[in-house]
């Protein structure tokens, strides 16, 4: 189903450069070749600092690649990626909206009205089991209910691509294995092309289609590109538990692991000086 | 301490005082009032001289007019404040050009403006309003820039993602962010005009709490300033106790609205 559809995401030799304070140029992620085709699951993993939220931003549209291409939908990103949902990793819910305002903002600024808005809004809130939350304000709410908020908040204006940065860093451990199967129920539901960030590489193969590592920066590489071919509906609380999903780890971390100790050594260096 | 003997203690205070206050100016001590009444009054004659504007209706000419000075020196100072702050922190060229007059204005002690807004705008309510727009002004100003300013990168992102316009950004993030800021100094912005509507009434006037103020202390009439004061205190304690029901209000989605200053 996926072939007759155009690439969702193409990244093509992006490379992502800033300037320091100094200066010095400094290259973040160089000649990355990335794609995500429609309906497809891809997780990227690699050490912290990498750049993964670079690649990410990239997507996004909020951030200008030095150079390479992005191509959406086979159409040449200018300006803002119209066509992805962005989940932050920091709490970006507006603190100053209820829970259900805070989602049904999408479709207001949209122009749908704001009633029908707002029972849309409701509807999201019930399906990530925050129904009885409409009228909590962020500061209301414990760290997982605002994810869900977030989620709900992106998924209302139904974008064909859902780009999530470490979505569920902050939270706990239980929290986030409940999180992550609330993700692939809303996925399995309405496939969409998901580019997902993490350093947490049982997250990427117990939620993923495919599962890329990124090396240390700076000039972090897209160093491995893996296909997970475990079986869906998958419960990623039991699916760790599985001898495929053993292999698979095994054999991806092998490569990581080298990356992982890199960007240790470089953090405690840059922490030195 | 439960909120009874806190209540006790409060009011123990206030009549320890009032009596000492009442003793020590009538009754000698070895010979000799320690507060002369002509200095200090005493706590009697000054509660007859409160009752006696509020039964004869006099104070609440000067209330109306202190009290409007106030809120019309607040909502200029705070429209002027909201508007040149959304301008600047949106235009950091102007907002650089402009920061070295900005902080001289600001560092200038305002009542040092009094005599020439009397010139400028007569003896009446506009020269007291202009002082207090010029209180109000800078802390509305500074807030509301701070708070346009300090808008999280995540949220403002966040709202570009969902595609929001700029116009659409200024209205759900940037205005709501500024607002919040403006309400957290809502308690010193709202005292300031009062201070500048009283400080431009005492300089130079003919109604107010501070005209009363000054005309009991042209013919030394020590008790008409004490009563002018405790009538002062009263007024702006109702006003603060109004500002913060307003505050409660508008800022519910804030985690400890009171506790921030």
């Amino acid at each position: 189903m996926a072939m007759t559809e155009p690439t969702a995401v193409a990244l093509d030799g992006a490379t992502v450069a800033f300037r320091l304070a100094d200066g010095r140029v400094y290259t973040a992620v160089e000649q990355a070749n990335l794609s995500v085709e429609h309906g497809e699951f891809v997780a990227i993993v690699g050490p912290t600092g990498c750049g993964k939220s670079t690649l990410l931003n990239v997507t996004a549209g909020l951030l200008k690649p030095a150079a390479g291409t992005a191509r959406i939908f086979d159409r040449p990103l200018s300006g803002l990626n119209r066509d992805a949902g962005y989940l932050f990793q920091a709490d970006a819910l507006f603190p100053w909206k209820t829970a259900i305002d805070n989602v049904a903002i999408g479709l207001e600024i949209r122009g749908t009205p704001r009633t029908e808005a707002l029972a849309r809004a409701g509807r999201w809130l019930t399906s990530v089991g925050l129904g009885a939350f409409a009228g909590r304000y962020p500061h209301m709410l414990s760290g997982g209910q605002r994810k869900r908020v977030a989620l709900a908040q992106v998924l209302i204006r139904d974008p064909k691509i859902l780009l999530m940065d470490e979505p569920f860093g902050p939270l706990d451990a239980q929290t986030r294995q409940i999180m992550g199967n609330l993700l692939l129920e809303l996925w399995t539901a309405d496939r969409k092309a998901v580019l997902f960030v993490t350093h947490d590489l049982e997250e990427a193969i117990a939620l993923a289609d495919r599962v890329v590592i990124m090396s240390a920066g700076p000039s972090a590489r897209i160093i491995g590109d893996w296909r997970i071919t475990l079986p869906r509906p998958r419960d990623i609380a039991e699916i760790r538990m599985e001898k495929d999903f053993h292999a698979l780890h095994r054999e991806i971390w092998g490569v990581l692991k080298d990356e992982v100790m890199k960007g240790y050594v470089q953090s405690t260096q840059a922490g030195a000086a | 301490m439960s909120r009874v003997t806190l209540l006790a203690l409060q009011v123990l205070v206030a009549v320890v005082t009032l009596v000492l206050w009442q003793v020590f100016s009538t009754v000698p001590v070895f010979g000799k009032v320690l507060l002369p009444p002509f200095f200090f009054s005493n706590p009697v004659d000054v509660f007859s001289q409160i009752v006696k504007w509020f039964s004869t209706g006099v104070i609440w000419k000067h209330l109306a007019i202190t009290l409007w000075e106030s809120i019309l020196a607040f909502v200029i100072g705070s429209a002027g404040g909201i508007l040149v702050g959304f301008w600047f922190a949106r235009q950091p060229r102007v907002a650089a050009v402009f920061d070295p007059y900005v902080k001289m204005v600001n560092a200038l002690p305002r009542v040092v403006l009094a005599p020439i807004f009397v010139l400028w705008f007569g003896l009446g309510v506009w020269s007291k309003v202009a002082l207090g727009v010029t209180l109000v002004f800078f802390i509305v100003f500074f807030n509301v820039y701070q708070g346009v300013k300090e808008v999280p990168t995540t949220v403002l992102d966040n709202g570009r993602m969902l595609g929001m316009n700029e116009r659409q950004l200024m209205r759900h993030v940037y205005w709501p962010s500024a607002l919040s800021w403006m309400f957290s100094s809502l308690h010193t912005s709202v005292g300031f005009a009062v201070v500048g509507a009283v400080v431009g009434e005492y300089l130079g006037s003919a109604a107010g709490l501070g005209y009363l103020i000054q005309q009991a202390e042209g013919v030394f009439d020590v008790a008409g300033v004490f009563a002018g004061m405790f009538v002062l205190s009263a007024f702006v304690i109702l006003i603060d106790m109004g500002v913060t029901a307003v505050e409660k209000r508008l800022l519910v989605w804030r985690p400890t609205a009171a506790a921030r200053d």
